[in-house]
């Protein structure tokens, strides 16, 4: 902020940076040699509807908005306890997840909703079932970066395979590198 | 982007803010020339009013917290609550700040210290429970927008002017009083006593005027964060709706458990003191009418 929106209490708000995203193929092959985690075949995208919003009223608007078929029913839709939505995209490759939640998120900071995009979520799960320890990486859209998400039930998460995943990845992927950035997502309705 | 509005800026507020600032920057020129005119030792009231001013200032997270019996809390604690801020801190692209809770029924809430850095943000257990989560995330982003606006740094340069006005008119008493008693024999002693008199006068004048204008300047911070605060969670009507319940659930609670709180005023969310007997004019809060109309504009706006 610079000092001029101190003076008159203002804050801008943030456009998301989707740049870093399609960084995230290269890593799961990485998460796959070193940790046996594949891909769990579904992403997230977590977003706040705002007042009006009109076009993000019903969730078949936003499915019209992000040109899927009305049909499709590999997208879904939730709203968490934080009454944050939640679009959910079913598909087996990995590569094709990233474009479409890549394509989700532009079509959104189109249509000037950037400001309300927190995060997308990816799940990856242990190769061979039944495995434990699976993970998810998130991707802030505001701060452009990544951090693996490991929750164990009952509001407590895995810190160390997040340290360690996060030691495989610092490679292919921009990492957050505040870990109380590191937020915790209960419930997230992402596989 | 080509359909996103500049939402951020009301440029009515920011007229009122920048007036408000010019009169209190007008008001230390002012009682700086008393000051150099009379003859007090300046450097020596500049290195009081200044050690007071900067103190306030560099421990307000700790003041604010032990006046409050706040303690910080973990994840661990109070999962929620750091949920949320977590999230409208990633939001908004700032930096977490710390989290408390002061348990006390009284539902408030208020953010506090010198940077975003060493922030810390704090809710009353009241405040919790009485309101719903999307409500009590109106507040927080409301509190978050004091934080990055940085208020309390504001607010400490803008009531420095009361308090070297102040500190003015009480050495400029002991002035007068001293030198009657003592040194002041003669037609010389006379004069400077009136000096003193004249001074401690027209700092009292200045000290009034300063206080009215901060409290206008802490109005308009209140309005501005609201705002920013509508702005970030994307919905005035909810942040309406829990000043709303704040708001009303104050002024039913008896007020000696409310006295207690007072000196904590401009931190607040909703100011501590209930009733209609303190001026508009010495008020740290803008009335709730004024705020419920300002989110239900700015609703509006974001309707297109």
């Amino acid at each position: 902020m610079g000092l001029r929106d101190t003076l008159f209490g203002r804050t801008k708000q943030v456009a998301p940076q989707l740049d870093n995203l399609f960084a995230l193929p290269t890593a799961a092959l990485t998460l796959q040699t070193e940790l046996e985690l594949v891909s769990s075949g579904e992403a997230g995208l977590c977003f706040k509807s705002g007042s009006g919003e009109a076009t993000l009223a019903t969730d078949d608007d936003i499915k019209e908005l992000l040109n899927f078929q009305e049909a499709d029913n590999k997208v879904t839709f939730t709203t968490d306890d934080l009454g944050f939505k939640w679009l959910v995209i079913d598909d087996a490759d990995i590569t094709s997840l990233v474009t479409r939640i890549h394509s989700a998120n532009t079509t959104m900071v189109e249509h000037g909703f950037g400001p309300r995009l927190l995060c997308a979520v990816f799940g990856f799960v242990p190769q061979t079932p039944p495995g434990e320890g699976s993970v998810r990486m998130v991707y802030l859209l505001k701060q452009g970066t990544f951090y693996p998400f490991a929750p164990t039930g009952n509001n407590q998460r895995d810190n160390e395979l997040e340290l360690r995943v996060r030691s495989f990845l610092e490679g292919d992927l921009v990492m957050e590198k505040d870990l109380s950035r590191w937020m915790a997502l209960w419930n997230v309705p992402v596989k | 982007m080509a359909t996103k509005t500049n939402i951020e800026k009301d440029s009515g507020l920011n007229m009122r803010m920048f007036i408000t600032g010019l009169a209190l920057v007008v008001l230390y020129v002012i009682i700086i020339t008393v000051l150099l005119r009379v003859g007090v030792d300046l450097g020596f009231v500049i290195v009081i009013a200044g050690a007071l001013i900067f103190s306030q200032y560099y421990f307000s997270d700790k003041i604010a917290m032990f006046s409050m019996h706040a303690k910080e809390v973990t994840p661990a604690q109070e999962p929620k609550l750091h949920e949320i801020v977590d999230r409208l801190c990633l939001l908004a692209n700032m930096q977490k700040p710390r989290v408390g809770v002061a348990e006390m029924d009284m539902p408030n809430a208020f953010a506090t210290g010198r940077s975003p850095k060493h922030a810390v943000i704090c809710a009353t257990r009241g405040i919790m429970q009485r309101l719903n989560d999307e409500e009590l995330e109106a507040v927080l982003a409301h509190e978050l927008s004091h934080v990055a606006h940085r208020d309390v740094a504001v607010m400490t340069i803008a009531s420095g002017v009361g308090m070297l006005a102040g500190l003015v008119s009480r050495i400029a008493m002991w002035g007068a009083l001293l030198g009657g008693g003592g040194r002041g024999r003669g037609r010389g002693g006379q004069n400077i006593i009136l000096i003193e008199l004249a001074t401690m006068v027209v700092s009292i004048v200045i000290y009034v005027i300063a206080y009215m204008l901060t409290m206008a300047l802490s109005r308009y911070r209140e309005l501005a964060a609201d705002r920013s605060g509508a702005i970030l969670i994307g919905k005035p009507s909810v942040l309406a709706s829990a000043l709303v319940h704040v708001t009303g659930d104050i002024g039913k609670i008896p007020r000696t458990d409310l006295r207690k709180a007072e000196g904590m005023n401009a931190f607040f969310f909703a100011p501590a003191l209930a009733g209609g007997t303190a001026a508009k004019l010495f008020s740290t809060h803008p009335p709730l009418q004024q705020r419920l109309d300002a989110l239900n504009k700015l609703e509006r706006e974001l309707n297109g």
